[in-house]
């Protein structure tokens, strides 16, 4: 264990530099998929608190017992897709509207009747938030025989529909697009390392080392570099969204990492230095054996 | 200690590097290995220590069927022999001590063992005074002792030696051999690739000749034919 430790960590202090270059690659791919995920994390948040927005409200006929709407409110509440169901009588709407129509409050303090009815209004599950499912619940609302209308904002929900769609779709090309570069980056530098310790590789050969063994150090420093280069992408993530949140005051409101995304991003490097350089080495090993072959045969 | 039995070697364009060579070399034996460039020295060497395979025929090492090992039996036979080059193949980074110690830890040898060993190996190749020394601050000579002594450090039943004065001038070339006689006479076996006849003239080992990847002329059959 110690010589695999020592072995892996020989490239540090003897190849300062490549390492130096191969971490800070790693860092800067892994670093433009932080920004990525960044974006995407803040787009998401932005795409929740628009999606708790969407409300489906089925006005009830005047003269509907409450008792009637208390209970189909139960069922309502029943249904699937539906988080909450809220049941606003007339007296309640008529002073939810003074509280919140300030303009208006000298019109509806002169009321003689309450000219409001009374309401369900029912918030959907995360994940039923789509137009599909909103026109479903409020079809099944209209079924009901004391409801009058249901309104819900149909444009608005179809296009949240649209902006979800263009999101995941980009999240994916541009997300799948960072991870084949950083890939490609971590392997031609761990490459790099392995054709600097080519004759190495051959003298431990040689002497009897297994393939194993041979491999056991370099899976471990490119898990390191992986890892070191999570850090360094971690950092100027960090510092990039405290120049973003300084400069531009509007998007004060924007989320940095989770601990649990942080934890992700390492584990993503470190997944991304083991597999790079386990198909370098691999490939590698190749390589050493073939080169033989040819140079015996020239 | 070795057997080949009808060896051939084609590489994959058809070009024959090893013809149907057939030998043995008995426990004790101090065996050259002669010929020009590209007589096929080298690739029977490396047919020895399963670096190539043969195309047909057996080779068999030290008990180790060569021609049909696996993959990963193949460092066990190389950990039971020295191998030792014409360009040393020493770790540049590394002093000679660090060098001859690396090929037992690879074999994954006692840690608390590994000083004493190498310590023992390089007295034995007279560098025990240089065991702080990097390569570069070596001569050639020196380097080749290193190497040698990286080779020995795992008792090997057999040392295979492809031109190991080749890079040397005279004094350290008679130096270097007369380590390996002084190995030989320990009852390993040795096998030397050189093409320095003065060398293979000095003393009664036992020869075989090859060109062009055949067996021209094994002196243990008899003497060497008049040339014409």
């Amino acid at each position: 264990m110690r010589l695999l430790l020592r072995e892996a960590l020989l490239p540090f202090r003897r190849l300062p530099l490549l390492s130096t270059l191969s971490i800070t690659t790693i860092a800067f791919s892994l670093f433009t998929l932080g920004l990525f995920g960044l974006i995407a994390l803040n787009l998401r948040s932005a795409l929740r608190g628009l999606e708790e927005r969407v409300e489906i409200v089925a006005f009830v006929l005047r003269g509907t017992p409450p008792e009637t709407i208390t209970l189909a409110a139960q069922d309502v509440a029943t249904f699937p897709e539906v988080y909450t169901v809220d049941y606003v009588t007339e007296d309640q709407a008529l002073e939810r509207a003074r509280r919140e129509l300030v303009e208006f409050r000298d019109a509806y303090r002169d009321l003689q009747t309450n000219p409001l009815p009374a309401s369900l209004e029912i918030r959907l599950k995360e994940g039923f938030r789509d137009a599909a499912h909103v026109e479903e619940v409020a079809e099944r609302m209209r079924g009901f025989t004391f409801v009058e209308d249901v309104q819900y904002g149909r444009d608005w929900v179809q296009q949240l529909d649209r902006l979800r769609n263009v999101a995941g779709v980009l999240g994916l090309v541009i997300g799948g697009a960072f991870a084949a570069v950083a890939m490609v980056i971590i392997g031609v530098t761990i490459r790099m390392t392995m054709l600097q310790r080519s004759r190495e590789i051959r003298i431990m050969r040689l002497v009897g080392a297994t393939n194993g063994f041979i491999r056991g150090p370099f899976l471990l420093e490119g898990a390191l570099k992986g890892v070191l280069g999570g850090v360094l992408a971690l950092v100027l993530c960090y510092v990039a969204y405290l120049v973003f949140v300084r400069n531009a005051a509007a998007f004060g409101g924007l989320a940095f990492f989770q601990p649990v995304h942080m934890l992700m991003i390492l584990g993503f490097g470190l997944l991304l230095g083991l597999v790079a350089s386990s198909f370098s080495v691999g490939r590698h090993l190749q390589v050493v054996e073939g080169r033989v072959e040819r140079r015996v045969h020239r | 200690m070795i057997r080949l039995n009808h060896v051939v070697k084609a590489f994959p364009t058809g070009s024959l590097a090893i013809k149907d060579v057939s030998f043995h070399v008995p426990k004790g034996e101090f065996l050259f290995l002669t010929g020009h460039s590209g007589a096929g020295k080298s690739t029977l060497l490396k047919l020895l220590y399963a670096e190539l395979r043969p195309t047909s025929g057996d080779v068999r090492v030290g008990g180790h069927l060569v021609h049909s090992l696996k993959g990963d039996e193949i460092p066990r036979l190389r950990r039971r022999l020295g191998i030792v080059f014409q360009d040393f193949r020493l770790l540049e980074d590394r002093t000679a001590h660090e060098n001859v110690a690396f090929a037992l830890e690879v074999t994954g040898a006692r840690r608390d063992t590994i000083p004493a060993r190498v310590t023992r190996v390089l007295t034995q190749v007279g560098l025990a005074g240089k065991a702080r020394a990097y390569p570069r601050e070596l001569s050639g000579g020196e380097q080749q002792r290193v190497a040698i002594a990286r080779a020995l450090v795992n008792d090997p039943a057999i040392l295979l030696a492809d031109e190991p004065t080749g890079n040397l001038d005279q004094r350290a070339t008679r130096g270097v051999f007369q380590l390996l006689r002084d190995i030989n006479a320990g009852g390993t076996v040795v096998v030397m690739a050189t093409h320095d006849l003065a060398l293979v003239s000095e003393v009664p080992y036992r020869t075989i000749e090859m060109k062009d990847g055949a067996v021209v002329h094994d002196s243990s059959q008899g003497p060497a034919p008049e040339l014409p």
